[in-house]
């Protein structure tokens, strides 16, 4: 099989096939099989987002329903159509709901990427489409979430691209994905072994299958305490398209 | 009834008719020592509905301890607290992100009251990374408030318990990885007093043991990452009081004074290790182990878990310095748990006399002999020493260090140990007996005509008056031919010689 190849437009092609997820779904069949799509390269940047909100200015920051999108969205600018810095354009946009999140994705003919195909993009390295039994891969992970988020965020697509061609997906923001609300992990966790089935409609309680994936664990744990209008510091997020 | 007993005696001395009256709950500070012999638990822990304007609860950050309540009925207390990330130093040098509960490692200390309501807000920093949430060990209910307090980066939450049980509790976060959340340092302590409130002291400080694992080794400068593997196989880099080494020293040590009766509320956050925790010289007059409500009497060392606590009370009675340390000891000398309690105020020779001998220790040394050393030292500093002093106090030394080998009769030990009796080694020079005294002497020399081949270790424990009171004590014994070596002579040698390295031995 073929690299993924480049879509020309900022995307990639990703084969999909089968794959193993660290989670652990009750009625699921391992492992899933994932159709084809097509990843951003990068997360959004701020200046991607600027233009988005001034042809849909629905989506400014002073204009946007409070349903969608909590007082801190887009805070950090300047003002409601402008940067704080020309530095920031370049930066991936944080401080945006999944509502606004989701509004980018359609407006490119795109979606947010469901978690598990956000998964299996993730977890390549460099070289290797699945690196997480390498215990680098994991502790690089862990190595992002032991820097304090007071430095500034880097640019937009500055890291090295993983065995898709794809990049930034560790070391720089957690990302929003379209399934994040259905990440119904227990608000304490501690509970793995005996889920809260009632809560769950005796459906699909999540855990995890896969103990060790600390890096998954916490991004996980991260998406799950979120409603659809909160947006944080460090938290953005790409789009896929269906191929 | 270790509170029954008191009063029974006070009772015999005071008026035998009324021992037949129960006696009554102690309800003020000072009387609280008498403890009930059962608290009931949570079942005697509820007092009501709150009364009176909700109470906003005083936190303050390690090593101090709010002010007690003061309060003899439940009220409803408001607990903000604030979950920060941040970059502080964890050693010289030495930077670690921790997350925190209220910017400080361990977090804020908390007190309330057995009974309270406790309207608890949990809020997370707008650019912390990382959800968090809290259980407190002190809250009755599932998950300890940890599944109602998940807060996102720059959100708030809230939850209200009624504290049942009196007690020190440790607080912590319990998101995922908990492990990762709780050796980050996110751990703490509420202390939820008994009724009546604990007895008075002079002074309160708030001490947190944990432990911290980073990729890099110990004292490893520069920002140093989380080490989640080292964290699994619990090899800790630092074992550290109060979130990072030199917390609690220096100009940041504990103070009080002599005549003082201090109070510590220490925790374990772990993640992992449990501490033995004691102070060197002094005994903790009572310790309410695991944090509960009755104490021992006149211990050691006492043992706290991870994940638990312990209160701890002592006079100090001396002047000084006194070293709290997980007396697993490495941890306390290589890894960082240390801290000091300084305490001034005027010596009191008759409990501690202070340094009252200063010399070396020499095992089979008969004490009689000691007192030969002391005389030349003294002589020494006022500088009449004479060289009969000399002569003893260096006989005194040899025997037992020297003689082992040379023997006491300085015959040496044919073939071995060269002899020192009319002995042509040092005849013409005396000062070979100083460089062999304070160097060592290694490889062959020739002494009366026969070859040794050996190795002596330098004795470099030795002063110079000592080195110079032994060379006497061997140039005036076993016809050796006599003459005195001074103080200043060994002073000056070892000035002169390089100093010894290891590759000579």
């Amino acid at each position: 099989m073929a690299a993924a190849a480049a879509e020309g437009d900022g995307y990639v092609r990703v084969p999909g096939g089968n794959f193993t997820t660290a989670l652990q779904y009750e009625d699921a069949r391992l492992p899933l099989r994932i159709a084809p799509f097509a990843i951003m390269r990068r997360p959004v940047t701020n200046q991607e987002f600027l233009a988005f909100v001034m042809a849909h200015p629905q989506w400014r920051r002073d204009q946007v329903a409070t349903v969608f999108a909590g007082p801190d969205y887009l805070a950090h600018w300047r003002g409601p159509a402008r940067l704080a810095s020309g530095e920031q354009g370049a930066q991936p946009v944080t401080r945006v709901s999944w509502f606004a999140a989701s509004a980018y994705c359609q407006g490119q003919g795109a979606r947010l990427p469901k978690w598990h195909e956000w998964e299996l993009v993730a977890a390549a390295d460099a070289t290797r489409r699945d690196a997480r039994s390498d215990p680098a891969w994991r502790e690089r992970i862990l190595g992002w979430y032991a820097r304090p988020s007071s430095r500034a965020l880097p640019s937009a697509g500055a890291q090295t691209p993983n065995a898709y061609g794809v990049k930034d997906l560790h070391g720089v923001v957690w990302e929003w994905t379209e399934d994040y609300s259905a990440l119904l992990v227990a608000a304490d966790n501690r509970n793995q072994g005996d889920p809260d089935r009632n809560r769950f409609c005796g459906g699909a309680a999540l855990s995890i299958a896969d103990r060790d994936n600390y890096a998954v664990l916490m991004r996980v744990a991260m998406l799950s305490s979120l409603n659809g209008s909160d947006t944080t510091m460090n938290l953005g997020f790409r789009c896929v398209r269906e191929v | 009834m270790r509170r029954v007993v008191p009063l029974l005696l006070l009772c015999t001395f005071i008026a035998l008719a009324a021992c037949n009256r129960a006696p009554e709950p102690a309800t003020t500070g000072t009387a609280a020592a008498a403890q009930p012999a059962t608290t009931g638990g949570s079942k005697g822990g509820d007092f009501g509905p709150p009364q009176g304007d909700p109470i906003k609860a005083v936190l303050t950050s390690p090593p101090n301890v709010p002010p007690a309540t003061g309060r003899t009925t439940p009220a409803k207390v408001i607990v903000e607290l604030e979950v920060i990330e941040k970059e502080m130093p964890i050693s010289e040098g030495v930077t670690y992100t921790f997350w925190t509960f209220g910017g400080t490692v361990p977090g804020s200390f908390i007190r309330v009251r057995q009974g309270d309501t406790v309207e608890f807000h949990l809020k997370n920093a707008p650019d912390s990374k990382m959800p968090h949430n809290i259980d407190l060990h002190g809250v009755t209910g599932p998950g300890g408030g940890a599944a109602s307090s998940f807060t996102a980066p720059g959100h708030a939450s809230q939850f209200t318990f009624k504290a049942l049980n009196a007690g020190l509790y440790v607080y912590h976060c319990a998101t995922a990885p908990v492990g990762m959340h709780v050796a980050n340092g996110m751990y703490g302590l509420i202390l939820i007093e008994p009724p009546q409130g604990l007895p008075k002291v002079d002074r309160e400080y708030y001490v947190m043991q944990g432990d911290f694992y980073t990729v890099g080794r110990y004292r490893e400068k520069g920002l140093q990452a989380f080490s989640m593997e080292r964290a699994i196989d619990e090899r800790p880099t630092y074992v550290l009081f109060n979130g990072s080494e030199g917390a609690l020293t220096g100009d940041k040590a504990l103070v009080a004074k002599t005549g003082e009766n201090v109070r510590l509320y220490v925790g374990n956050g772990g993640p992992n290790l449990v501490s033995s925790f004691h102070v060197i010289g002094e005994i903790f007059d009572k310790v309410w182990y695991e944090g509960g409500t009755h104490f021992q009497e006149n211990v050691q060392t006492t043992l706290i878990p991870a994940g638990g606590a312990a209160m701890m009370e002592f006079q100090l009675e001396i002047p000084g310095s006194y070293v709290l340390v997980d007396h697993s000891i490495f941890r306390a000398f290589n890894k960082g748990a240390l801290a000091i309690l300084k305490a001034e105020g005027p010596d009191v020779k008759a409990i501690y006399s202070g340094k009252e001998v200063d010399e070396m220790y020499i095992g089979d040394r008969a004490l009689p002999n000691l007192a030969a050393v002391a005389t030349a030292a003294h002589a020494q500093k006022a500088g009449a020493l004479t060289v009969e002093e000399q002569i003893k106090a260096g006989q005194a030394l040899f025997s037992g260090t020297c003689s082992t080998c040379h023997q006491a009769s300085g015959q040496g030990l044919a073939g071995v140990f060269p002899p020192l009796a009319k002995s042509d080694y040092f005849a013409k020079d005396p000062m070979r007996i100083v460089d062999a005294v304070t160097r060592g002497l290694s490889g062959q020399v020739k002494v009366n005509g026969q070859t040794y081949n050996s190795v002596m270790p330098p004795m470099g424990q030795l002063t110079d008056d000592e080195a110079a009171n032994i060379a006497t004590y061997v140039l005036n014994s076993w016809a050796n031919p006599g003459g005195r070596v001074t103080k200043e002579q060994v002073a000056k040698r070892r000035k002169e010689l390089l100093p010894v390295t290891a590759a000579a031995h």
